[in-house]
């Protein structure tokens, strides 16, 4: 009697649970930036692979590092930017993937190929790259084009007081800003970052805001005429503002890329492995461009670009330009707390 | 004699808020009082074992370039802005609140209970939604910017957003009900027949409110300026939506330290001094009107 009662019950627990048991042979679990990959992306890969994917997404690289610093298991690929990556191998969380070693790395271009975070990709491998300029709306500039220089940003022409807009991000303006007057960001010398800061307490007048969120928007409103921003932002702002144009300034332009790393102890480690290199083919990555709206580090991969996307310098620009990209860097303990220092005098 | 089963029952009963109390309050406090005595790590983080009252000295002294301690007035600025805020909030949302509710609980029982809910209504929806609600009403080309123009009184551009002038609008609009609720409650209870016994007593209109209503009021007024002053003095993104994010204020900074600056040990010592502070006038709260008039 027991028996009988008990079988159809094992039977209806195995139909249950077997489902569960075969996606667990072929799952791995990526945690990306929010609104960062295309949902038919990841649904493709599933199908060419049978691997399905998991999408959970954060807001900023110290959430992330606060998270797998806590010891968050359950993650097969992250994807940290550039001197985050170097952070978390330095406090070694990444899992050793060799991904320079993977049949697909050969497409990926200079100078993602050997990054100063990880020079010989022992540890990561490039996803999006863009760079953190500005742009202005050249029908309401004097004489309709300005200078592509820093200087047009920190020190506007009269005729656009109250009508600029700087980053709300200490990184971002604080690089900006040491690239403009040729000193290193990583500097630990306070009369450098005395430098920077009377370059930023002069610059404040001529300020509407400090605001990070929303740039698109308040471009294409014309509610301000200079917006410091992302080259992918840009790219979207001139959507509907022709007259928008995206500044790669002759001193320099701060140049950050986000990369897929492993965390210590991912447990789908082999289908990690196989969804960074399935990226790193020319049309998967060239959707997630179309879809992000920035470039990314894999040869061929523009043939497959949205026209717009590869006909804008901002986002596909020619050698000249790209020789003015500058890296960031991860900077010291006492670089970092006199960042914030300049940063808290700055908005005191 | 204390019976022992009433002190075992009184114990058990109390247990559950005592160890709420302690698992989300003095742990998270000791922790964060802990933390604010450490050297911070270099990626964030603190070194558990090495203990430094840096965060401290680096409220009131910044290091020169000969590592000799100057007085720095930035950290004390921007307590100090907070401060000024969240006083001016409070001060007025109870010029505005304080006639509100006097004229809600003169009212009719139905008509009341029709106010209050009215007062209710912004609590529907998020604080940061309604917020930027404001910024497409204030920005130049928006709604009040228009509508001035179009009745012939805007010059064409309001430029308000983005100034001190838009940050009081949002303090005082997202503080009222805080400080019209506690009064209507204070008042809602009072007898008024002490104010018709005031006018029988020679006392004319203002007297009477001064005298009578006021002092009646008063446990109302002093809830309603806690309610408000505490959360605006912790509030950030309505200066920084509203304010263009052109001046940090206490929250900014605390953020700051745990994000960006790397250096927690220094966030935990701000927390820690903020905490500090707002007990202070919780005392200082407590002590003044503990015992409300008439009671």
């Amino acid at each position: 009697m027991k028996t009988a009662a008990l079988l159809p019950r094992l039977v209806l627990s195995a139909a249950l649970l077997a489902p569960f048991c075969a996606h667990a042979a072929g799952e791995v679990n990526l945690y990306n930036w929010s609104d960062y990959i295309p949902q038919p992306l990841l649904k493709r890969f599933e199908k060419e692979t049978g691997i399905k994917v998991n999408l959970d997404v954060y807001e900023s690289n110290e959430s992330l590092l606060a998270k797998l610093k806590a010891g968050a298991t359950g993650y097969d690929v992250v994807v940290p930017s550039d001197y985050m990556v170097k952070i978390m191998i330095d406090e070694k969380l990444l899992e050793r993937i060799d991904a320079g070693k993977l049949s697909n790395f050969s497409r990926v271009m200079a100078p993602l190929d050997k990054p100063a975070f990880d020079p010989r990709r022992e540890y990561s491998a490039p996803y999006m790259w863009g760079v953190t300029g500005f742009t202005y709306d050249s029908s309401r500039v004097p004489g309709g084009k300005l200078d592509e220089s820093w200087k047009s940003f920190f020190e506007p022409p009269a005729a656009l007081k109250g009508k600029v807009v700087a980053l709300n991000d200490a990184n971002e303006l604080y690089n900006a800003a040491s690239i403009y007057l040729k000193v290193d960001p990583c500097s630990e010398d306070p009369k450098v970052a005395r430098q920077v800061q009377d370059l930023l307490l002069r610059q404040k007048p001529m300020l509407a805001m400090y605001n990070s969120d929303g740039t698109i928007e308040r471009m294409q409103a014309r509610e301000v005429i200079m917006h410091q921003q992302w080259n992918g932002a840009a790219y979207r702002t001139r959507e509907k503002l022709k007259s928008a144009v995206f500044v790669y300034p002759r001193e320099g332009i701060p140049f950050w890329n986000d990369n897929f790393v492993v965390p210590r102890g991912a447990k789908n480690r082999d289908n990690a492995l196989k969804f960074i290199n399935w990226m790193m083919e020319p049309r998967n990555i060239a959707e997630a461009s179309n879809f992000t709206g920035y470039n990314n580090a894999i040869k061929g991969s523009d043939q497959f670009f949205k026209a717009d996307l590869r006909a804008d310098p901002a986002i596909n620009p020619p050698a000249e330009l790209r020789k003015r990209f500058v890296p960031n860097k991860v900077c010291s303990q006492k670089a970092t707390q006199l960042r914030d220092r300049v940063w808290t005098n700055l908005k005191k | 004699m204390r019976d022992p089963r009433t002190v075992l029952r009184r114990a058990l009963l109390l247990a559950p808020t005592g160890l709420t109390l302690f698992v989300f309050m003095v742990i998270p406090m000791g922790l964060m009082g802990w933390m604010s005595v450490l050297e911070p790590d270099t990626y964030g983080g603190v070194r558990w074992h090495a203990l430094s009252l840096d965060a401290y000295v680096q409220f009131w002294y910044e290091r020169d370039l000969d590592d000799s301690l100057i007085l720095n007035t930035a950290y004390m600025e921007i307590f100090l802005r907070s401060f000024l805020l969240a006083g001016f909030a409070t001060l007025a949302t109870l010029v505005l609140g304080f006639p509100t509710a006097l004229y809600i609980a003169l009212q009719d029982e139905r008509t009341r209970q029709r106010l209050i809910l009215l007062i209710s209504i912004p609590f529907w929806t998020n604080l940061l939604v309604r917020t930027y609600a404001w910024m497409l009403l204030l920005r130049n080309g928006g709604l009040i910017d228009s509508g001035l123009g179009a009745l012939g009184l805007g010059s064409g551009a309001l430029d308000v957003l983005y100034t001190p002038t838009a940050v009081a609008i949002g303090f005082v609009y997202s503080f009222l009900p805080f400080m019209v609720l506690p009064i209507y409650t204070s008042l809602e209870k009072m007898d008024w027949r002490l104010v018709e016994a005031a006018f029988d007593l020679g006392a004319n209109r203002w007297t009477a409110l001064r005298r009578v209503v006021l002092p009646m009021a008063l446990p109302g007024i002093a809830a309603g300026c806690l309610l408000v002053f505490i959360p605006a003095l912790g509030s950030y993104y309505i200066p920084e939506l509203l304010g263009g994010g052109k001046s940090l204020m206490i929250g900014n900074l605390i953020q700051n330290q745990f994000g960006t600056a790397r250096n927690w040990p220094f966030g935990a010592a701000l927390s820690f001094t903020l905490l500090a502070l707002v007990l202070l006038a919780m005392i200082v709260y407590t002590r003044r009107f503990r015992q409300a008039p008439g009671e």
